[in-house]
């Protein structure tokens, strides 16, 4: 079985490309059985959110809160 | 809601629409000034590239200033316009990582090795854990503090990987024609950066205030 160490390098380098079939399915069957990995693989998602909401120069003030307060029209 | 429609110093001018009058509101202005340069300042690491990014951004964004009457709106913009300027510079690879130093960044391997254990499963006292409501974080001071902390304690190179992919939303394609470096090599210092990236933030926002 495909050890945490390949698992999150694939959950990393699926932000990056698609995945083969086979790693896909490797994929699958290890997150099902590790939360670490699960946990890790949302985080990935999370932290592109966070990468983009900060690269949009968010706080406090007015918080960019994503699509509701894009341009107006 | 209510704020939409308030602009915030409006002096003799009533005719001016609100937008503008965010640019032309000093505090406003100087405090976007301060964060702007900060972003650009992180990622071309030169403050006068830096200051004419910003600034030809500010311009820019003068521009166009008038369709925007919420100062979140504005800023959003005025930010897309930056990124824009710092992915120009980046391109014309005047400040660029020369590749023989990205690929001698292997001093942290050992350190996320640690992560793991000797068959690569996670230690248990790393394993990550779930994090509630991550994105109303986004809102908070504090939490872009630890987040500009988290950063820069990555490698400098991965630091600006991350931020050329993740900031400035450059493909890996281009990050790699442009740093002539190859797409794995790419991919496994992403993968660095999010590793460290999360583990950080998890043991100083996630793990401490955030969860009750």
């Amino acid at each position: 079985m495909m050890n945490c160490q390949q698992a999150t390098r694939l959950l990393s380098d699926a932000q990056e490309r698609e995945l083969s079939l086979k790693d896909r399915a490797a994929l699958k069957f290890h997150v099902m059985m590790c939360s670490g990995c699960r946990n890790f693989g949302k985080q990935m998602d999370t932290l592109s959110d966070i990468a983009h909401n900060y690269a949009k120069g968010s706080d406090s003030d007015g918080a960019v809160q994503r699509s509701d307060d894009e341009r107006h029209e | 809601m209510n704020s939409e429609s308030t602009p915030v110093s409006q002096p003799e001018t009533p005719g001016e629409d609100p937008g503008t009058s965010h640019l032309t509101d000093p505090t406003f202005l100087k405090e976007l000034r301060v964060q702007m340069l900060k972003f650009a300042t992180l990622q071309l690491r030169d403050e006068a590239l830096a200051e004419d990014a910003v600034q030809e951004a500010l311009i820019g964004a003068l521009k166009n200033a008038a369709s925007f009457n919420r100062r979140s709106a504005l800023k959003t913009w005025v930010f897309a316009i930056l990124k824009n300027k710092i992915a120009d510079v980046l391109r014309k690879g005047s400040r660029m990582i020369e590749a023989s130093r990205l690929l001698r960044d292997n001093e942290d391997e050992e350190n996320l090795d640690a992560l793991f254990d000797t068959k690569g499963f996670w230690q248990v006292d790393e394993r990550p854990a779930a994090w509630s409501h991550p994105m109303k974080s986004v809102k908070n001071d504090h939490f872009w503090r630890v987040f500009e902390a988290c950063l820069s304690g990555l490698p400098e190179n991965q630091a600006r990987l991350f931020m050329m992919r993740e900031f400035i939303e450059l493909e890996s394609n281009e990050i790699c024609e442009t740093l002539n470096i190859s797409t794995s090599n790419l991919h496994v210092m992403l993968y660095r950066a999010r590793l460290r990236l999360r583990e950080c933030l998890e043991n100083r926002w996630f793990n401490e205030g955030e969860r009750s």
